[in-house]
């Protein structure tokens, strides 16, 4: 019976010739991720296990991106354990304040996750690597000590959902309207426990920066991974970007799949999800009232990425952000940060009315760097709207792309971008 | 092995960690601190009445969003002796495992009992009783895999037996 291609990269990291849906395997890692919030629980955890350290110095990325720079005395404790961990055992890749970014904007950005890897990460978005083609997927602080450990999970392999993406996304059509279209039609448990593999000639048409935000979203939908395959693009990416090897990994022609999808990227519409979760998507031509909205943030590991920015940046030019309306905008890494600013896109930005923070995932899961009041309303680039994620119970976040992001700024309601650009 | 008996807490569908654990709480990792603030999004009361040995039970895809092992860590510490769901998340559903929070899929359970029921869990059999209606459900098995983890009381012991 044909592989998917996870299920090719799975059993290739398991020493076996072929795996089927279901079966339980333990797989090889490439690489074992955590960040400020979860590495302290793994560390204690791993303190537990009878091993001497790491299973490989170089094979282990720590992030410190939550919760920092330091938002309290709590913060910095936990940030102070994962530094002195990583120093204790000679981590190669620590990423301080000053060179960190979001980590699943930095990774692939240094070049440590590329195609044919199994890869996984105590953060849920870790999912976002498959835009590279690989297997990455978020587990929990346990999974992190064991995989620092012992360089190995455990995995049931999953089977899988076709997405076939046909045709030229329309005019204003990203990479976060294409995932929030696909996690409304199928629901934020539709690809539950599976694979999320998307094909077809549509994919000729998304810039790497699209493909991360797609795979990144995987998870939203309840997707074990997003997958996409490797074409020109994506090899010329990790060659920029990467030294290490990698494999191409296709799926067979006759693999099966649970479900097949096909989306005409042409006929897609800038699309939004209300609250409070993901799959509650509208078109913006559905929206009939006007939602007024408080604050914007254009950020995160799913759009605060050069693309993200430079949308952004289009829209706000020569244009101030509404009256009231606070407009937060956080570059993913600090290379990204440093591009924009060669770009003049920071200077657009602030002559708007918006701020521009250091890398922070901060207001993205409630933190710090942009806490909703009660009864305020955000649109955000961010990956979730549930109750309570940004700030106040009885605060509304509305997921959108970084164009439908940056008009509403400008409007103070919830906007189609082409309401005020040509 | 081990059974579980107490109170029935009912929640719907997709229960997020976020409300389970809100990420303003993420600066600690004490399990006593963070079980002070369990369920606080959902269910304000939840902390103010859950005894030792209470049991959740759930609609779909529990545990959803987040990663964060807080979350069945919280529930745990709270004193919850086993989730019942119809699904869960699948990152949830591994970190519940590998801490050792017993959780259960079973769509008819998860119907057929309310808040406040009284219910008995076997995790020998996966038979559910639900003792204030008087019926009975049967859990979805754990693979023999799993099983040997949960024997072990979580991964890290797991991996320290082999």
């Amino acid at each position: 019976m044909g592989m998917t291609m996870t299920q090719k990269i799975l059993a290739a990291h398991a020493g076996l010739e072929s795996v089927v849906a279901g079966q339980l395997i333990e797989a090889d890692l490439d690489l074992v991720l955590g960040n400020d919030i979860t590495s302290p629980v793994a560390i204690k955890e791993m303190q537990k296990m009878k091993v001497d350290g790491v299973f490989d110095k170089d094979k282990i990325a720590l992030v410190p991106d939550h919760f920092v720079p330091n938002k309290d005395i709590k913060s910095a404790e936990h940030c102070k354990c994962v530094r002195e961990f990583a120093y204790r055992n000679e981590i190669t890749n620590y990423f301080e304040v000053g060179q960190m970014g979001i980590e699943h904007a930095l990774l692939p950005e240094k070049g440590l996750t590329v195609a044919g890897d199994v890869i996984i990460g105590a953060d849920s978005h870790t999912c976002t690597y498959g835009a590279l083609g690989a297997f990455s997927t978020g587990v929990g602080s346990t999974d992190m000590a064991a995989g620092m450990a012992t360089g190995k999970a455990w995995f049931k392999v999953p089977g899988a959902i076709k997405f076939n993406l046909t045709g030229k996304p329309a005019k204003w059509i990203s990479g976060k309207d294409i995932i929030l279209h696909i996690i409304g039609m199928i629901g934020v448990d539709g690809a539950l426990y599976k694979s999320m593999e998307f094909t077809g000639d549509g994919i000729a048409y998304l810039s790497m920066d699209d493909r991360f935000t797609i795979a990144n979203m995987a998870i939203e939908a309840g997707g074990k991974n997003g997958i996409f395959p490797v074409d020109d693009l994506a090899v010329a990416y990790i060659k920029e970007h990467s030294t290490k090897s990698y494999t191409i990994y296709e799926a067979d022609e006759d693999a099966v799949y649970d479900a097949e999808y096909t989306i005409d990227l042409s006929t897609l519409k800038p699309t939004v999800a209300f609250p409070h979760l993901p799959e509650n998507t509208k078109t913006l031509d559905e929206i009939t009232e006007e939602i007024k909205i408080d604050q914007v943030v254009i950020g995160s590991c799913t759009n605060g990425r050069l693309d993200d920015l430079r949308i952004a940046a289009k829209i706000l030019e020569g244009k101030k952000v509404a009256k009231g309306m606070r407009c937060i905008v956080i570059p993913a890494t600090q290379h990204i940060y440093m591009q924009a600013m060669e770009e003049g896109l920071l200077k657009i930005f602030i002559e708007a009315g918006c701020v521009v923070s250091t890398p922070t995932c901060g207001p993205c899961l409630g933190g710090y760097m942009g806490i909703l009041a009660e009864g305020e309303r955000c649109v955000s680039t961010t990956n979730r709207n549930f109750v309570g994620r940004m700030g106040h119970v009885d605060s509304e976040i509305y997921l959108a792309s970084p164009a439908v992001a940056a008009a509403s700024a400008v409007t103070g309601k919830i906007s189609c971008p082409c309401e005020i650009m040509d | 092995m081990k059974q579980a008996k107490g109170t029935v807490f009912k929640y719907g569908d997709n229960v997020d960690t976020d409300v389970i654990i809100p990420a303003r709480y993420l600066n600690s990792s004490d399990p006593a601190e963070l079980a002070t603030h369990c369920m606080e999004d959902i269910d304000k009361d939840f902390v103010k009445t859950v005894k030792k040995g209470d049991i959740i039970v759930a609609d779909k895809n529990f545990g959803c969003g987040s990663s964060r092992e807080h979350a069945p860590i919280a529930i745990k510490a709270a004193g919850v002796s086993c989730v019942i769901a119809e699904t869960f998340a699948r990152i949830f559903y591994r970190n519940a495992i590998n801490i050792g929070l017993p959780i259960i899929e079973c769509p008819e359970a998860s119907k057929g009992i309310g808040a406040g029921d009284e219910v008995e869990v076997d995790f020998d059999t996966g038979i559910i009783r639900n003792l204030t209606k008087g019926t009975q459900f049967k859990g979805q098995a754990f693979p023999e895999f799993m099983q040997k983890i949960i024997a072990s009381e979580g991964l890290v012991n797991y991996i320290n037996q082999k």
